[in-house]
């Protein structure tokens, strides 16, 4: 009975969280995984910080809206199946109520000035939300003090930001790195233990 | 009846095929629901994407819940959004489950290991572009010192401090950057 409870009470904070985070995400998928990472790692402790990564990279290799993926993938972690429901539920119902309250009146929105400014000054707040995740993050792949490891965040950076290479590409090229880099640990393993034998 | 399932089909469709998300998804919604079920005029698509960057929330949600309404209504807006979100839901749900099943097996760890940089190159990425719109606003405006909105510059300023110095809360930063930038521009008359 205790157990029924406390499963409820994760769900509804799971509802509530998503929720919240899916009204305020403007500007596509990644923003919603940095304050995901707040809220989750940072502030409820749910996850560890490498799984909140690994949880993004898998969302965003999977076809369909990154929040959506993310959440998925989050709840599933959670709760289950039936989390994952929720934090779809979560997920999906801000925009929905706010595009079919919207779609009734959409040029007078469209063309109104406070909401305009409000929306402009609103991204330098989800810039500064962005930036101190992105500080944390990579701080933490710096203390890896592997050589690998930074140069792949400077080479993923530069391609992202100066040759704009599509994020799916550049997933992929680090999988294929990584999947090179266990090969060889691998071998490096197998003989190791052929020398002490 | 046969638009509830053609809107159904559509959006399934644009789930199941916009990998990378966001402005990934516009060609294909506009390729699904402009020219290939006729469900919207170009114009209506134009404003629908005027609207979707305006808003929180996923563009194909966003395009999903207002061709619904506009089409059939909240049944249609309903319905369009699970065809988007179904796709993701099972291949995110089986995906899921390898992951926890197999993340703790060290090859996999090495791998993921791997990965992990990348994201947080491709999180700061996404946070340059969207500084770049708070700065220096309106698609292809110049990026130069004479363009520089000095009133966002203080509040991402401002946010990053708060945020770094008292671990403040970030829907508090986002919601109170949207309320002090409002009053900052009306107070200086620059609307």
């Amino acid at each position: 009975m205790k157990n029924e409870r406390t499963k409820l009470q994760t769900l509804w904070m799971l509802f509530k969280a998503t929720f919240m985070l899916s009204a305020f995400t403007f500007g596509g998928g990644f923003v919603i995984v940095s304050l995901m990472k707040k809220k989750f790692v940072e502030e409820l402790k749910w996850l560890d910080e490498e799984e909140m990564l690994d949880i993004t990279a898998i969302a965003q290799s999977s076809p369909g809206p990154i929040p959506i993926n993310a959440s998925v993938i989050l709840g599933y972690r959670m709760c289950g199946v039936i989390g994952s429901v929720v934090a779809i539920l979560g997920t999906a119902l801000p925009p929905m109520i706010i595009i079919s309250t919207i779609s009734y009146f959409y040029t007078q929105f469209r063309t109104n000035t406070v909401i305009a400014v409000a929306l402009q000054v609103m991204r330098a707040g989800v810039a500064a939300v962005i930036f101190d995740v992105v500080i944390n993050l990579a701080k933490n792949v710096l203390k890896t003090r592997r050589a690998l490891y930074i140069g792949l965040m400077s080479a993923a950076f530069v391609a992202a930001v100066v040759l704009d290479i599509s994020a799916m590409t550049i997933v992929l090229v680090c999988l294929f790195v990584g999947i090179a880099d266990m090969l060889l640990q691998t071998k490096r393993e197998k003989t190791a233990q052929k020398e002490e034998a | 009846m046969t638009i509830l399932l053609q809107l159904f089909a559509a959006f399934i469709q644009v789930g199941l095929f916009s990998v990378g998300g966001g402005y990934a998804a516009i060609p294909l919604i506009q390729n699904q629901i402009v020219d290939h079920y006729g469900l919207m005029t170009l114009e209506e698509f134009t404003d629908l994407i005027t609207i979707a960057e305006m808003t929180p929330g996923p563009i194909s949600i966003n395009s999903a819940t207002f061709v619904g309404t506009r089409l059939a209504g909240i049944p249609g807006a309903v319905l369009c959004t699970l065809g988007c979100v179904l796709p993701s839901f099972i291949i995110c749900l089986a995906l899921a489950f390898f992951y926890y099943k197999y993340r703790s097996f060290g090859g996999v760890q090495t791998v993921l290991a791997a990965l992990r940089p990348a994201v947080v190159a491709l999180i700061a990425s996404a946070g340059i572009s969207i500084l770049l719109l708070a700065l220096f606003a309106g698609e292809g405006a110049a990026v130069s010192l004479s363009n520089l909105h000095l009133i966002e510059l203080a509040l991402f300023a401002g946010g990053l401090f708060l945020l770094r110095k008292y671990k403040t809360n970030a829907i508090s930063i986002i919601f109170g950057s949207g309320v002090v930038g409002t009053a900052a521009y009306f107070a200086l008359g620059l609307v």
